[in-house]
């Protein structure tokens, strides 16, 4: 210990600088802060820039409640008047059977990915198909459906049809975040479960899906967000109706993206151009809805306090 | 409860890797096993074949015998699943179920096998958290979620949920590598009063624990990297810590290696 202490060299009495920073450094430290900055700045500015407008074009034929109760019909270009109820109730009811039928394939498949085919030939064969699927044209999947469901079947065009062209969009969507969603759960919790006795089956319904509820739902959201949105489908599979028509199965449907593009082609009158904007409006108001809902929903299924 | 393992020829594999060869051993009912030994030499890769938990890796196999009393685990027809309800386990880091409350943690085991009595959970949770010396701290927030205790709670969690399935066997996987010193103490007191009811084996990087908590110590190492890890010496806890018979175990115990 003593020869230690000898030996331990003596404080050389000389100040570091440890105050300030080097001049070149500062000035890209500065640099840096403010193209970020800036670059924030430029990617708000056409966000608050649509929102601003279509809510200042928009907003008045919200108050009226005649807005959410009535259809189109014969309200012609010229004329003040109608509603959007045709339109909401089309897209709603294409939407909802479209994740009806896409949610649970999509959700299936990124447990097989995930928790059974991990590594195998037909998992990577899946996740091939799927990267595919996600780059497909909205266009493509319709004229697909009309291939298919109108010149092979020889059914008409209907809502359905719709839906179903919906499914090959949303699907890789929600796959591909549930798929992300289930990864994230530790395998520490799996072999916790497994531990216990839980079959693997069990492991994954009561708890890897409910770690993962959160994020499957939002996944769910933006799938939902992305195909409400699409007008390709509408157009080539089922039209539209001013009318109110409920069924999908039967004949033209109003969809809230078709409804402006219907009176996109007289912008210059104000009735239409009215029109356009509170339909475009509705729409960015029904996503925020459903958006809404989905947190509430995760919120209420994650904390169980009971 | 509390049955005998007896481990004869054992060779673990991840692929082609040979991880651990050929071990032998017995573990006593109602007794603490330690297992010691540097990293990497397959001490807790040979533990989660005692409950077939190494299969869950891809590709990972075993030959050899586990017999678990008169029963080999690795026989045909054996259920992994019902091997795991029997052989419980803890591990290195507390991994509490993040979407169930204290309650429902514990009741888990139960629950997800179809249990549904509510007084019989009841009853349940409330001796495995007494068991597993966590009562008092939560008896009144059982149903808040179970990733909001310390992590020292969190372990006494996962040990009260791994009893409340009531397994022959509990297997712990260096339980305390991840916790400060009291609360590694109230673990060890607890293993203490574990056996109890149950078997007990416990990997551990610490040498002081294997010798306050273990009635039989086993010592694993491995010849070099890359080769297989093996099972040196076992023995009394005692003598394997005051006078072992091989030298590489004394070498270890005296911190001249490892």
């Amino acid at each position: 210990m003593t020869t230690l202490a000898a030996n331990k060299p003596a404080y050389d009495g000389k100040t570091l600088d440890l105050t300030g920073k080097s001049g070149a450094r500062a000035f890209k430290n500065t640099l840096a802060t403010v193209l970020i900055v800036l670059c924030f700045l430029v990617a708000l500015v056409p966000l608050l820039w649509i929102l601003w407008t279509v809510i200042s074009k928009g907003y008045h034929l919200l108050l009226d409640p005649n807005w959410w109760s009535q259809s189109q019909r014969g309200v012609t270009v010229r004329r003040v008047g109608g509603g959007a109820y045709h339109a909401i109730m089309g897209t709603l009811i294409m939407a909802l059977i479209c994740a009806a039928i896409a949610v649970p394939i999509a959700i299936l498949g990124a447990i097989y990915l995930v928790e059974y085919g991990k590594g195998t030939k037909a998992a990577k064969v899946v996740s091939f198909m799927i990267d595919i699927l996600t780059g497909v044209p909205s266009i493509v999947a319709a004229l697909f459906i009309y291939a298919v469901w109108i010149t092979v079947f020889g059914f008409n065009r209907v809502g359905f049809a719709v839906s179903l062209s919906l499914v090959l969009l949303m699907l890789p969507v929600v796959l591909r975040s549930t798929e992300e969603m289930l990864k994230l759960v530790p395998d520490e919790l799996r072999e916790a479960s497994y531990a216990l006795g839980v079959p693997k089956w069990k492991t994954i319904l009561k708890v890897v899906v409910p770690t993962a509820f959160g994020g499957i739902i939002t996944g769910v959201m933006l799938g939902l967000a992305r195909v409400m949105g699409e007008t390709a489908p509408l157009l080539i599979l089922v039209g539209y109706s001013k009318n109110i028509n409920l069924n999908p199965f039967e004949g033209f449907m109003g969809a809230l993206p078709t409804m402006i593009n219907q009176d996109r082609t007289e912008l210059a009158l104000q009735p239409a151009a009215d029109r356009v904007w509170a339909a475009a409006l509705t729409l960015i108001l029904l996503v925020l809805l459903l958006n809404l809902l989905a947190r509430v929903i995760a919120r209420f299924s994650t904390i169980k306090s009971k | 409860m509390a049955k005998r393992i007896e481990v004869s020829g054992l060779n673990v594999y991840y692929g082609d890797f040979k991880a651990v060869e050929d071990v032998s051993m017995t573990i006593e009912p109602r007794s603490v096993t330690a297992f010691i030994g540097p990293s990497g030499c397959g001490k807790s890769t040979y533990l989660r074949t005692l409950n077939r938990m190494h299969e869950v890796i891809p590709g990972a196999r075993v030959e050899g015998k586990v017999m678990l009393d008169q029963q080999d685990l690795y026989a045909s027809g054996i259920d992994p699943v019902a091997v795991r309800r029997v052989v419980g386990m803890v591990f290195q880091r507390p991994n509490p179920f993040p979407t169930m409350s204290i309650f429902d943690n514990v009741a888990s085991g139960l629950k997800l096998n179809g249990v549904k009595d509510k007084k019989k959970l009841t009853e349940v949770v409330e001796a495995s958290l007494k068991g597993a010396n966590l009562w008092n701290e939560v008896k009144d927030r059982l149903e808040k979620p179970g990733s909001g205790l310390s992590g020292g709670q969190q372990q006494r969690l996962c040990i009260a949920r791994a009893i409340a399935v009531e397994p022959e066997v509990i297997l712990m996987d260096e339980p305390c590598s991840a916790l400060d010193p009291i609360s590694t103490l109230a673990i060890e007191d607890l293993i203490e009063k574990l056996k109890d009811k149950f078997t007990v084996v416990i990997v551990t990087h610490n040498m002081q624990q294997a010798a306050r908590v273990s009635d039989q110590t086993a010592f694993f190492n491995l010849a070099a990297t890359g080769k297989p890890g093996r099972l040196i010496e076992m023995g009394p806890t005692k003598q394997i810590f005051s006078n072992p018979n091989e030298k590489a175990t004394e070498d270890y115990i005296t911190g001249r290696f490892g």
